[in-house]
């Protein structure tokens, strides 16, 4: 990327008349590209850079230059947000249950699109798209009978409810993208094993789980975020006892209270907090994150 | 592969697909039940009343004004969005113009990639809770600037005229990068070749671009559409967030629509059924639709 493109030397370089106009066009391309790239790239940094600047002013600041730097690092707003607003908790809540939530929907997305991949059975193909219809359906629909069938099961108001459907939900994607990984990997090794007296089971969890970690690994990101930035689910759902909230009710709690308190400063740290371990984890995994929306937005 | 297989089936499948009709199945099919009784929510009683649900629908102006706005989003989103990818999805492929391929990506692309994409993994709560501030009237980031610059500036968010452009273009906002990614991915997937003989043949910039690159996208941009259209006509929480469907009922949509006759004041689960339904028949056709209109020859490399 650093390194500019040099014609090699073995390809000389064609001098022509046309050439200069060629390289003028180019240098005022050029210019113009990275103006509109730098533009759109402001765009998108901006409102995220002032939300971040803005979680470390006063309130007073925040209120007379909307624009400026702050005086000093006004940590103190990180604290009102993280205690006095109960972030902290919403965030350890929503890291509850989003462990939950992801390990379920991955033992259980594996297993099944393990079978689909590798066993022939009559009924798999009904099973198959039965599993991948749920892709094409908005959640909208569900929303109201799903209220229903969580609180008859007495799951209302318990994480648990929320572990199940949230893993219940993701399956379809899951299945969808493991069957496609599981298929591409070699059959001559889950073979080899059994032929040597490994049993189904164990050809499963030492064989095959560790083949297949690249797209266990895209899925399992893929999920994180979904769980992770979920607000319908928890908003219907998880109505009642605030102390069980996830971070975006939280949020969205803190916004509505702070147009009352005109606590500004704090509601900027409050999503400064929930926006960190997303941007984490996004510079962590950047590949396997854009690979997996991707491929996890456009089935 | 066959002895010892029906134990590891059984135990590997089962699970799941309890998991899934349980929760994802019968709430679907309950769904298209429900909304042909009158149920009011929490008391047992449910009548049967056929499709008079979807006639009062017909005659519900706030669903007609939910619409509407739904269909101009539906008009706009996808076209915005689509364009401003894969311009900057050029720009980055081919802004620079140098070495024997003829056309090479900008200095730096891979940083833009990484920024532009960064509002796709954010929650749609803190981007809608953010922008929200943005267009705070008095001490939001764009009341501020347009006063910096001797500007008159509108109450964004508070004033029918301006709230659903405002939100709409978040809605743009927040997807642009996700397709800059998408059409970069199918534009490195073009044989160098392919720009190679082009450049050769002396077309400029503008027409490789119309001509060659987007033909060759045609099936991405497709399904991009698909997919944009379908976030168009949901848009409910960014909506319920920002302005929950006011000032005035300016920026309402089918989904907060039906979010507030089943959740809302009266829980009118019945009606908020059959709204669901109508929007689960509209996304069908539109899904369908594009795929129908955009239907074009498959180009294949190799």
């Amino acid at each position: 990327m650093t390194t500019l493109d040099q014609p090699t030397a073995t390809a000389p370089t064609p001098v022509t008349s046309g050439d200069r106009p060629v390289r003028r066009e180019l240098g005022v391309a050029n210019a113009l590209s990275h103006g509109f790239l730098l533009l759109w790239g402001l765009l998108t940094v901006l409102p995220l850079l002032w939300m971040f600047i803005s979680s470390f002013k006063t309130n007073g600041e925040i209120l007379a230059d909307p624009w400026g730097l702050p005086g000093a690092l006004h940590l103190d707003n990180w604290a009102r947000a993280w205690t006095g607003a109960h972030i902290g908790r919403y965030f350890v809540n929503s890291l509850v249950v989003v462990t939950g939530s992801v390990s379920l929907t991955m033992l259980m997305g594996a297993t099944a699109a393990y079978v689909f991949a590798r066993y022939e059975f009559r009924g798999r193909q009904v099973v198959y798209y039965l599993f991948v219809g749920g892709l094409m359906f908005p959640v909208f629909l569900a929303l109201v009978p799903l209220f229903f069938v969580v609180r008859n099961a007495g799951l209302f108001n318990t994480w648990l409810g929320l572990i199940l459907v949230y893993a219940a939900y993701s399956l379809p994607f899951t299945v969808f993208f493991l069957t496609a990984f599981f298929r591409t990997l070699p059959t001559s090794v889950a073979e080899a094993a059994l032929v040597d007296g490994c049993g189904h089971f164990r050809l499963f969890f030492r064989v095959m789980l560790p083949m297949a970690r690249p797209g266990l690994i895209s899925v399992a990101i893929f999920n994180f975020l979904s769980h992770w930035n979920q607000f319908l689910l928890p908003q219907v759902l998880l109505q009642g006892d605030e102390s069980k909230w996830m971070l975006a009710q939280g949020l969205f709690a803190l916004s509505v209270s702070q147009g009352y308190a005109g606590d500004y400063a704090r509601l900027f740290a409050g999503l400064s907090i929930a926006v960190l371990p997303v941007l984490a984890v996004y510079v962590a995994f950047q590949r396997q994150v854009q690979a997996g929306l991707t491929a996890g937005q456009l089935k | 592969m066959k002895h010892g297989k029906w134990p590891l089936i059984v135990t590997f499948l089962v699970p799941p697909v309890l998991l899934y009709v349980f929760f994802v199945v019968s709430p679907y099919l309950q769904a298209f039940q429900i909304s042909t009784t009158d149920w009011l929510g929490y008391s047992a009683d449910a009548n049967p009343v056929g499709l008079a649900n979807f006639k009062a629908l017909w005659h519900d102006d706030y669903v007609w004004n939910a619409l509407k706005n739904n269909v101009i989003l539906l008009a706009l989103v996808p076209v915005l969005t689509i364009v401003l990818g894969l311009f900057f999805a050029t720009m980055l492929a081919m802004g620079g113009r140098k070495g024997s391929a003829g056309v090479t990506g900008v200095r730096g692309g891979a940083l833009y990639r990484t920024v532009y994409f960064f509002p796709q993994v954010l929650s749609v709560v803190i981007i809608a809770l953010l922008w929200k501030e943005v267009y705070h009237p008095n001490q939001g980031l764009l009341t501020s600037a347009a006063h910096a610059v001797g500007l008159p500036a509108p109450t964004w968010l508070g004033d029918p005229a301006t709230a659903f452009w405002c939100v709409l273009a978040v809605m743009v906002w927040s997807n642009v990068g996700f397709y800059v990614v998408l059409f970069g991915a199918a534009m490195s997937a073009v044989p160098k070749e392919i720009y190679e003989a082009v450049l050769l043949d002396g077309a400029s910039r503008f027409t490789t671009l119309r001509r060659v690159t987007l033909p060759l996208l045609w099936d991405t941009v497709q399904v991009a559409w698909v997919y944009l259209a379908i976030f168009a006509l949901d848009g409910f929480i960014l909506v319920q967030l920002m302005t929950n469907g006011g000032p005035n009922f300016s920026t309402d949509v089918i989904g907060v629509r039906m979010y507030d006759t089943a959740f809302g004041s009266e829980t009118k689960f019945g009606y908020a059924s059959a709204i669901g339904v109508v929007m689960f028949f509209l996304t069908l056709s539109v899904a369908v639709l594009s795929l129908r209109i955009g239907r074009r020859e498959r180009i294949e490399y190799s």
